[in-house]
């Protein structure tokens, strides 16, 4: 079943707005301004976005180290996202945090972490709270598949199903954790959402190149969760188009192929998703240069804005310590 | 004033912390148990049940993290561990999230957790269950860690615990569990980064957390048989540490010796010989000594057990030697473990 027009164009023009802005970051990212290991979050647009837009205000959201999509498609102020980039007073974490830790606890993005798995028990926190309080909320845990390795994706996964707590896994599988392939790392025999199936819970796999597809899955999940049924999981697989850390294109170091990403390339959540908006008339080639256009004045101006803000001062170092 | 045993302070400390405030919420391995973590969160389950006091599976990190996001939406859990070395399962979420939450997220949020965590000893409970890690979290700045000695302290830090916004680390040596004191019946906050003054002397200082606090007392008595007047300071918190009465007393006695219940090697007591040094080296009339557990992990067998931890006579003779003083120290005293047989 096809997905309401107004909702598909909403979708395409944050993916597009958040591409713009990754883009325009990775290309400004050389000048040596943006002092902080940044991980770009290209070509995986689609599963932050689908996700959250099958989200309500209100609930919230915890993110890794590849955390600028959540967090802007969640809602989050790109000034500040900029400003915490740029080492400003004005970011999100007054330039004590860095990219890897944005947060906007006013839209519910909660808080991102450069630690593997660390966040997954920290959303599960938020969906205790929630249960304890009989409230509709819920908590979002997007982690990459590096995170299922880990000891605290297995203790926390056990923890929701027992407790039987409201909160949606979202597992963004793009096959890389760092330089390692996945086949190193696991078991290949049982991919992650079955793995995941093992726990009791209900687990699907998804292309999450395909922003409807996730979408349509997340209000399904987000629906089971809210009417009191405990945790959900979904595998998204996806693929991250610049390097590990850092604003380039890495296919020349040898450990995954050109034609590797030519092939994730040509299945573009954006170019996706453009397609089907322009077969269903949901929007015009026209829209598509405007929005483009629209969004790259924005985040130019944005960048002067806040290079133009005043860096944190030094005699403040120790404020918020305590 | 009425009289309470540590464990007992704790336990009505937590309760009328929940009375209080029923945001407050208790879990852990066994907190609802028919033990009730040595009898201190019987009363809070027996009082407000299972919804606010609960079993946990065994996570330690994850669960650290689970009060962190708790914490977040206006919860406030205590975690608790039966012994702290179990602590360390959870060392990532505790110091490189709880500790650094309210500076790396830019003082938008803070997440007050308080993390009661229990110290072993005795019965040949060993290498894994006779260490204190006061030292190792102390080291992080962000969080609070305090260790009192005092059933009074206990409870009052559990108070400013429950009512502040840092992340707080309570370490509670179980060789206190049944030591009894004064503890007031209303809810008194002891603040943290306030040390106490157990006892106050001329002759030379001792700073002990702990319960070496209260075994410094027990040296101070030793040394009065020798005519030897001695204060001992009770720092109550590690983090923030209350340098200031440390250096008033040091600037009286001109003498130092630190106690501690774990080691010397970049621990407390080498923390408070590097104030002295640093902040009060020109009221030093001898140099500093450290009187804390040999260099190894904890022994189990009895007599290597016996030999381990710091004991009153070891105190009184770091004092005497500090002073250069010729005193017979009359007799030995009760090794305050000595009649534990668990439970554990």
């Amino acid at each position: 079943m096809d997905i309401p027009q107004e909702k598909l164009v909403v979708m395409l023009r944050s993916m597009i707005r958040i591409r713009c802005i990754e883009e325009t970051l990775a290309k400004r990212y050389p000048e040596g301004e943006m002092r902080t290991p940044t991980h770009f979050s290209t070509g995986q647009e689609a599963v932050a976005v689908g996700v959250c837009s099958a989200l309500r205000p209100d609930d919230v959201i915890y993110s890794g180290h590849r955390c600028h999509a959540h967090y802007l498609a969640k809602g989050g102020s790109l000034l500040r996202m900029v400003g915490e980039l740029y080492g400003r007073e004005i970011g999100c974490a007054r330039g004590r945090g860095g990219s890897v830790h944005l947060n906007a606890p006013e839209v519910g993005m909660m808080a991102s972490s450069a630690i593997m798995g660390q966040t997954i028990a920290v959303a599960v926190g938020s969906a205790l709270s929630f249960a304890m309080d009989w409230l509709e909320r819920i908590s979002v845990s997007f982690f990459g598949d590096g995170c299922v390795e880990e000891g605290i994706f297995h203790e926390s996964l056990n923890f929701a199903v027992v407790k039987k707590l409201p909160v949606l896994f979202v597992c963004e599988n793009n096959f890389y954790s760092v330089h390692s392939p996945i086949h190193a790392r696991q078991p290949q025999a049982l991919p992650i959402y079955k793995r995941a199936q093992s726990y009791q819970l209900p687990a699907e796999q998804h292309d999450g190149n395909d922003v409807e597809a996730v979408y349509q899955a997340a209000k399904e999940a987000v629906d089971h969760i809210r009417r009191g049924n405990g945790p959900y999981f979904l595998e998204c697989t996806t693929y991250r188009w610049r390097e590990h850390v850092g604003p380039l294109f890495d296919t020349g170091q040898g450990y995954r192929s050109k034609q590797e990403l030519d092939y994730w390339m040509e299945r573009c959540p954006i170019k996706r998703a453009s397609e089907v908006a322009l077969k269903r008339a949901a929007c015009t080639k026209t829209d598509l240069q405007r929005w483009q256009k629209e969004f790259e004045q924005e985040v130019s101006g944005i960048i002067e804005l806040v290079r133009n803000s005043p860096f944190p001062t030094v005699e403040n170092m120790l404020e918020g310590v305590y | 004033m009425r009289q309470l045993k540590y464990w007992q302070a704790i336990s009505e400390g937590l309760v009328q912390s929940m009375a209080a405030d029923p945001s407050i919420f208790i879990a852990g391995a066994g907190v609802d148990d028919p033990r009730g973590i040595f009898g201190t969160t019987l009363e809070a389950h027996k009082r407000y049940g299972g919804e606010r006091v609960f079993d946990i599976p065994n996570c330690e990190n994850a669960f650290t993290g689970i009060a962190i996001g708790a914490a977040l939406m206006g919860k406030r859990p205590v975690v608790v561990h039966a012994r702290n070395d179990f602590m360390l399962l959870a060392a990532d979420q505790i110091l490189n999230l709880a500790a650094k939450w309210k500076y790396m997220f830019g003082r938008r949020t803070s997440v007050p957790i308080l993390i009661r965590a229990i110290v072993g000893r005795g019965w040949g409970q060993g290498a894994t269950h006779s260490q204190s890690l006061h030292s190792v979290i102390g080291h992080f700045p962000g969080i609070y860690v305090a260790a009192p000695a005092f059933p009074a302290d206990v409870k009052g830090l559990i108070v400013s615990a429950l009512r502040g916004s840092t992340p707080v680390v309570l370490l509670e040596n179980r060789a206190c569990y049944d030591l009894e004191g004064d503890v007031p019946e209303e809810m008194i906050e002891v603040p943290f980064g306030k040390a106490c003054v157990v006892r106050e002397g001329t002759d030379i200082t001792v700073v002990g957390g702990s319960l070496m606090a209260y075994e410094a007392f027990r040296a101070a008595n030793l040394l009065a048989q020798c005519g030897i007047s001695t204060e001992v300071i009770d720092p109550r918190s590690i983090r923030p540490l209350d340098c200031e009465t440390i250096l008033t007393s040091i600037r009286k006695t001109g003498h130092l010796v630190v106690a501690d219940t774990s080691w010397s090697l970049y621990g407390f007591s080498a923390e408070i010989a590097a104030l002295a040094a640093e902040s009060g080296w020109n009221d030093l009339k001898a140099p500093v000594r450290r009187v804390t557990p040999p260099d190894c992990p904890a022994p189990v067998s009895k007599v290597l057990e016996d030999s381990f931890h710091p004991t009153p006579m070891l105190i009184a003779k770091a004092c005497l030697s500090v002073l250069k003083a010729e005193g017979v120290l009359q007799k030995s005293m009760r090794d305050v473990q000595e009649r534990f047989q668990g439970p554990y």
